[in-house]
């Protein structure tokens, strides 16, 4: 059976995911390579997904553990600042990826098609692996400091995918923008470094006034890393605001996608 | 199924707009607009519009080779972008009925720290084949490259024509129903471009294989095609036999003689007749080794020249003066004249060229011509296999790499 393909001026925004996944291989492909490049280039390797968390902690635990009085969910501030460190490396290594992916690309885009939405995908499945190597870290540094694991931990896994379903709704948008508008470089850094202070990575959400946490929970980060660490101190239910978090990514992912779609069909003659 | 066509292109139209500051809209400019006319906003940019395709309509059967002919800028790249999917159409469409592969380059992906294997792979799935369809014509390709023991070192460290074969093997490999080459076959050494050459005559013989193949060598087109399409400005110009089509191709762009008559009618002192290449005794417009060239322009005085000027330049397709120069004679009588340049050698990139030649007296300008037919060159390809780095001039070589001593050793010491 011959597959037929019609190429015209689209006009709907429909994204074909049917497509996505006969491209299936391509981006896994695309993932290898990135990796493989990657660990080529350095020295240490590996070495280096432990050692950017780990950093953090110690920064972290030097500097803001004295002054954090409250309650960090009742683990130690150590505990807390890895669990933190862990998804914000990985949430801002995947979205400055995906930001720069079509970019980083084109050479491939103005050769080849595929649907190029795997692009932005690749950019956040990267730092997957080594979100996954940070995890076992996290395991060992819980055991270190003598944490009881609950059952809750079980959930970690799909909390995890949680993390990167929310990093692709923000870098999807980035990617888009950052193929038209030549600013979106230059504000990248600076809106990662505005993203920390302005998520509970150091210091737990209880620090934020009460009335200011309304706007706060808007943040997609902060009920996912409440719900991260629910998974390590297994007190209580799943916070609501995990839940908030995932509907704030289902709306922006919606959103990107199709901003996305828009800002595809030029692409090639764009980059 | 034997009525049926596996290509079929309708109306197809692509619009491309320039933008008159930049391409690359900032978000400054679109706030600062907002902030100084809002209403402005919903007011398009002063743009200019232009169509590089209009109207392209042309149906391909199963099995068929067909070739796309015509200038650079002709709109030929732009129609292999829309049938590859790189670029959308403006309007019109595209009915594709199987599965297509483009090979617009060669190597595509190809990344100088992976190995050749790896190289393989990742450029084997970036063209459309699975991993498991790799897997199992892997052996076929190592031995297609003929690459022995660099199969696991890095690309880095490969020769610029290993390279190129393995990028070819890879693509030679590929089982599309449609596949779609641009002058990928413009690369490389005349052997290695022969080798590809019969690869692909074996490709559509044996297969019956659907080939779309643009190339600017009609000595190629002939070989392979059954079928042309010729391309100017956007518009298809001629359809047909591949013999018929490159005739009158050829008969547009190499036609010989200059028709003369409005020289005489509006009583010019002087006509340049025609310009060519003297090679072996006959009178070409291809210029096709690195040998001496010796290229003959042909003048009528009708009228006694006092102090004639006699300008030279060789431009690219895309008018860029390549060179330029000046000869001053003393004066020519009524006659016919040949002004012969015996060049050393002519490094040109493939293309199409055309001398552009003038005559000036005292009195002023007497003749100007734009040289048709315009010069092809066919030479063999020293240059980068990328158009964006293969510059203008084509210098034939020899390379080698010498390493004097071992810089650790040296370094430490």
């Amino acid at each position: 059976m011959l597959e037929e393909i019609i190429i015209k001026p689209r006009q709907g925004l429909r994204i074909d995911l049917k497509e996505i996944w006969q491209y299936r291989e391509l981006l896994y492909s695309l993932v290898l390579r990135d990796i493989k490049i990657r660990y080529k280039h350095t020295a240490i390797g590996v070495g280096w997904v432990l050692l950017q968390p780990l950093a953090m902690m110690l920064l972290f635990t030097l500097f803001f553990g004295r002054f954090i009085k409250t309650s960090t969910n009742e683990m130690p501030y150590a505990v807390f600042a890895l669990s933190g460190a862990v998804v914000w490396a990985y949430f801002s290594n995947a979205i400055n990826n995906a930001a720069n992916s079509l970019q980083q690309y084109k050479y491939i885009i103005s050769k080849v098609y595929f649907p190029r939405l795997i692009l932005p995908i690749v950019g956040v499945s990267v730092g997957a692996i080594d979100f996954a190597i940070s995890l076992a870290l996290l395991m060992v540094i819980l055991l270190f400091y003598g944490v009881t694991l609950k059952l809750t931990l079980l959930a970690l896994p799909l909390v995890s995918i949680a993390v990167i379903f929310v990093s692709f709704s923000v870098g999807v948008w980035l990617s888009a923008l950052n193929a038209i508008y030549y600013d979106i470089r230059y504000i990248l850094p600076f809106l990662i470094q505005l993203w920390l202070f302005a998520s509970p990575v150091v210091y737990p959400v209880s620090v934020v006034p009460e009335k200011w946490q309304m706007y706060y929970y808007l943040n997609p980060l902060v009920g996912l890393l409440e719900g991260f660490r629910w998974c390590l101190s297994g007190v209580g239910a799943i916070p609501n605001s995990f839940w908030v978090s995932i509907g704030i990514a289902i709306l922006l992912s919606i959103g990107g996608v199709t901003y996305f779609r828009r800002v595809e069909s030029t692409l090639a003659d764009l980059l | 199924m034997s009525g049926e066509s596996i290509i079929e292109v309708v109306g197809v139209g692509k619009k491309y707009i320039k933008r008159n500051s930049q391409s690359y809209p900032t978000a400054r400019e679109q706030l600062m607009k907002l902030f100084r006319s809002p209403w402005k906003l919903l007011d398009s940019p002063r743009k200019e519009e232009f169509w590089a395709l209009k109207d392209i309509s042309f149906e391909v059967k199963p099995g068929e080779v067909v070739g796309i002919i015509g200038r650079n800028g002709s709109g030929k790249s732009t129609l292999l972008k829309i049938l590859s999917r790189i670029t959308e159409p403006t309007e019109g469409y595209v009915k594709l009925r199987g599965r297509v592969s483009s090979l617009l380059e060669v190597g595509t992906g190809f990344h100088p720290e992976l190995t050749g294997r790896e190289n393989i792979f990742f450029n084997g799935t970036i063209l459309g084949m699975s991993r498991k369809e790799i897997q199992s014509k892997f052996d076929a390709i190592v031995n297609f490259a003929d690459i022995g023991d660099f199969l696991d070192i890095p690309l880095k460290y490969y020769s610029n024509g290993m390279a190129m074969r393995l990028a070819f093997a890879v693509a030679a490999h590929l089982d599309p129903d449609i596949l779609i080459i641009d002058e990928v076959l413009a690369v490389g050494d005349l052997e290695f471009q022969n080798k590809c050459l019969n690869k692909a005559e074996e490709i559509s013989s044996n297969s019956g294989r659907t080939i779309l193949f643009v190339s600017h060598q009609m000595s190629q087109i002939r070989r392979l095609c059954h079928k042309v399409i010729w391309i100017d400005q956007g518009h298809i110009r001629a359809i047909g036999g591949t013999a018929e089509v490159i005739g009158e191709y050829e008969k547009f762009f190499l036609s010989t003689d200059r028709d003369l008559s409005s020289a005489q009618r509006l009583n010019q002192k002087a006509a340049f007749r025609q310009w060519y290449i003297q090679d072996s005794g006959q009178k070409v417009h291809v210029l096709s080794h690195f040998d001496s060239v010796k290229v003959v322009f042909a003048l009528e005085v009708y009228k006694l020249l006092h102090q004639p000027l006699i300008d030279i330049a060789l431009k690219n397709a895309a008018g860029q003066i390549l060179w330029g120069h000046r000869t001053q004679h003393s004066s020519l009588s009524i006659g016919s004249y040949e002004l012969e340049f015996l060049f050393a050698f002519l490094p040109l990139s493939r293309g199409m060229y055309s001398w552009h030649i003038s005559v000036y007296d005292l009195e002023g300008k007497v003749d100007v011509w734009e040289g048709l037919p315009m010069m092809q060159v066919e030479l063999p390809s020293y240059q980068h296999h990328s158009d964006q780095w293969s510059g203008i001039m084509n210098l034939p070589y020899k390379l080698e790499l010498r390493q004097l001593s071992e810089i650790d050793g040296y370094l430490l010491r």
